[in-house]
Formats: structure tokens, C-alpha cells, sequence
């Protein structure tokens, strides 16, 4: 999977590196996840996700490839997927996974390594 | 005397604010100097006295879902919901509406080809809520001020172009001088600056550039206006263009407006700016 998608038309420019500009298409192409990981905004939805991850996907059409993504927690897998971020973070809430953990693995990084980088880190 | 825009503030809304608030952390000494920049800002809205605050933000998918995603959406409720963001609802009261101020707003912005979506049912999240818990600081009686929601779409491309947001300000402006009621009204616009929260490039940062926009939005606000999704997201990461937002709060201000408060904090993965305006003669 490359590092970085194009900003393409709408947004005319070089690509910038490493970055994923979450435009119509890549929202097509997640929709079932960002649909999924939507519905954990609720805590009774959350509850059903903990309890049994592999039956809250199949009610969600995953595909197995997506369904891949979220066993393994490959958040960077998952952005390139289409999820949009703001919806991988309720993913996060239910998998304790951090917006900085997240980061840090989206990174190449160890969390400590990622926490080392950062002006004042405990501002968390 | 009809409704006036008095003041206007920029400013960011990183989630963990929230929770820094309600576990009474503003004291430590990563966010002390985040809270100690709102000192003042504080003090500065008590003698300002707004009755409304209008808040430019965007959702992060807690109300809205991209089944239908709005460019520009405006809440006329009297009554605003804490929206569940997937991390359970935040101990705050309900904030309090103006369905009246609203309505009109939508009539005249509509009138000035500004085609909303409206909305009488709308929960708000941290868009929204970080910004009203720095600048109006709740009690158990509710919120010191009613609040009118205009959420714009930052985060799904095709997105508004900046010029838009500035022009969606100057209506804003229009909208609010012709409510015959005597109102005073602050504009919030939230977001940003800098960062970037996904790929690689995951905590990008560029204080050069906040520096520069926050010069830029108080000198030459029309020339600010002009600047593309691709530079802000180049030069300051993806998620920054959050910022556009910040362009709708100058728009709605004259130019006769005066910076007050300015302030840059960026401990973790956001640069967080702090800038207020105020009009001649508000106080």
C-alpha cells in the first residue's frame, strides 16, 4: 500500500507525502466502516462490539479484507481503507487504543518513542 | 438599537481539553499554559457581555454521518444535546439556544445565498463544547450565554473554499445588524492550527506557519481568504484545514475591529492558537 494518495482534482497540487486526504471516493470506499464504527457512539453499541467484535462486524457487511484491518488494529491499513479519522477514534474508545497510540503505530514508532517526539507530553 | 457583532474569537478545539476540564487538570503543568491564556479572554467576555455566541465548528461524526453530510449546517433549537462522541457524554449541561435569533439568521443568510441546511435537532461534541468551556466556563444554573451551532463540513472533501467561509462571515455580519432586537453577539471560530492525525505524518506540526495565519487573519484578512485546502494541508497538515473556520469569525467583524488577546501553546500534536477581536465602542 503506497504512503500517500493524491489530493487529486478538487484540490489541485503535488500530492503531499504520507497523507491521505479523505475526499468522496475514499468516503465510498469506507463507508461500511465508517458506518460501523459510527454506530459505536452509543454505549449500548459499544458494549456489543466488546462482547463479540466478530458478530458487530457481520452486521456491518464488512468485507473480509476490512474485517482483517480491525482484527489486527492496522489503523494505517484501515485510513487507506477510506475510515475516516474522526470515526477510527470511536474505534479506538472500544479497542483502548488512544489517539496517540494510534498515531504512534501509524508512525512506524513504540508509543514511548512516539511520546519522546512531543513538545510537552503530558498534555494528554 | 438593533443586534451587533461586539467580538470575535479564534481558537482551537483539541478534545482532550475536554476531559483536562472535567478532571479538573487545568492546573497541571502541561495544560496550565493553555488555561492561564483564558484568563483574561475571561475577564475581557464578562465586561464584553454577549447574549450570543454564534460557534463556527464542525462535527467529528457524532451528530452527523456521512450519509448525508452538510456544507453548511445551522441549529435552531432552543436546547442543544451533549452529543456522544464514543467516549460516553461529558457531565455538562444542556446549552441553551435562541430558535428566535436563529430563525432569522437562517431567513437573512438564506437572502444573501448562503442555501443551509437547518436544523432543529442537533447534539454538539467537542467541536463545539471546547471552545464554550474555555471562553464561557459553565455552572450548575447552565451556560452564561445562549449559543447558535453553525457546523461546517472540514473534514470531506470537496470542502468549502476559504474565500466562502470568509464571505459566510460578512453575511453573518449583515444577518446580525438587521435583528431588530438589542443584541450583542461574539462569533467563535474553532479548529486547528496546525496538525495532521493520520498516515505517516501523524502529529505534524508547523508553529511558522500558525504564527503567520494568526498575523495574516488580524492584517489582511482578504488576502487570507485566498489561500487553498492544499497549502494549509501541506504546510500544516491534513487536519488543519480546520482553520478556513477561523476566516467565517473575521469575516464577521469590521474592519475597524482591534486584536486583543493572542496566545500559542502546542504541547502534544496541535498547535493551539488563541486570538480575539473586539469592536470600536463594544464595552
Amino acid at each position: 500500500m503506497g504512503s500517500s494518495l493524491s489530493a487529486g482534482g478538487a484540490h489541485p497540487g503535488a500530492p503531499i507525502p504520507d497523507t491521505t486526504v479523505f475526499d468522496l471516493r475514499a468516503s465510498q470506499r469506507g463507508y461500511r466502516l465508517n458506518k460501523m464504527c459510527g454506530s459505536l457512539c452509543s454505549p449500548e453499541n459499544r458494549a456489543a462490539f466488546k462482547q463479540d467484535e466478530e458478530a458487530y462486524m457481520a452486521k456491518y457487511d464488512l468485507t473480509e479484507e476490512e474485517k482483517n484491518l480491525i482484527r489486527k488494529r492496522d489503523f494505517g491499513g484501515l485510513i487507506h481503507a477510506g475510515l475516516n479519522i474522526y470515526w477510527m477514534l470511536k474505534l479506538g474508545s472500544v479497542t483502548g487504543n488512544s489517539l496517540y497510540r494510534m498515531g504512534a503505530q501509524m508512525r512506524g514508532e513504540r508509543y514511548e518513542e512516539f511520546l519522546a517526539t512531543r513538545n510537552f507530553k503530558d498534555a494528554v | 438599537m438593533p443586534s451587533r457583532v461586539v467580538g470575535g474569537i479564534g481558537l482551537s478545539h483539541v478534545p482532550s481539553v475536554g476531559p483536562a476540564i472535567d478532571r479538573k487538570r487545568e492546573q497541571d503543568p502541561a495544560w496550565k499554559p493553555l488555561f492561564d491564556a483564558y484568563v483574561p479572554v475571561r475577564d475581557w467576555l464578562r465586561k464584553l457581555e454577549p447574549d450570543v455566541a454564534i460557534v463556527v465548528y464542525n462535527d467529528h461524526v457524532a451528530d452527523f454521518t456521512f450519509d448525508k453530510y452538510p456544507t453548511f449546517a445551522l441549529g435552531i433549537g432552543d436546547r442543544y444535546a451533549i452529543a456522544d462522541e464514543g467516549f460516553g457524554t461529558r457531565p455538562l449541561p444542556t446549552v441553551t439556544g435562541d430558535a428566535e435569533f436563529s430563525i432569522h439568521l437562517c431567513e437573512a443568510l438564506v437572502e444573501q445565498e448562503f442555501d443551509l441546511t437547518v436544523c432543529q435537532d442537533m447534539g454538539v461534541e467537542h467541536g463545539f463544547l471546547v471552545p464554550m468551556n474555555l471562553c464561557f466556563p459553565h455552572t450548575s444554573a447552565g451556560w452564561p450565554v445562549k449559543s447558535v451551532p453553525l457546523q461546517v463540513n472540514v473534514i470531506q472533501h470537496p470542502l468549502p473554499t476559504a474565500r466562502r467561509c470568509f464571505r459566510l462571515g460578512q453575511a453573518i455580519r449583515k444577518a446580525v445588524s438587521s435583528y431588530e432586537k438589542d443584541l450583542k453577539v461574539v462569533v467563535l471560530g474553532t479548529g486547528g492550527m496546525s496538525h495532521q492525525l493520520q498516515g505517516k505524518r501523524f502529529g505534524f506540526m508547523n508553529e511558522k506557519f500558525d504564527q503567520w495565519f494568526l498575523d495574516e487573519l488580524e492584517r489582511n484578512p482578504e488576502g487570507l481568504a485566498q489561500i487553498s485546502h492544499h497549502k494549509i494541508m501541506e504546510e500544516a497538515g491534513a487536519e488543519a484545514v480546520e482553520l478556513i473556520m477561523w476566516l467565517t469569525m473575521r469575516g464577521a467583524l469590521s474592519p475597524q475591529a482591534k486584536r486583543v488577546h493572542r496566545h500559542y501553546y502546542a504541547p502534544m500534536t496541535t498547535g493551539m492558537g488563541l486570538i480575539t477581536f473586539q469592536e470600536p465602542q463594544a464595552i
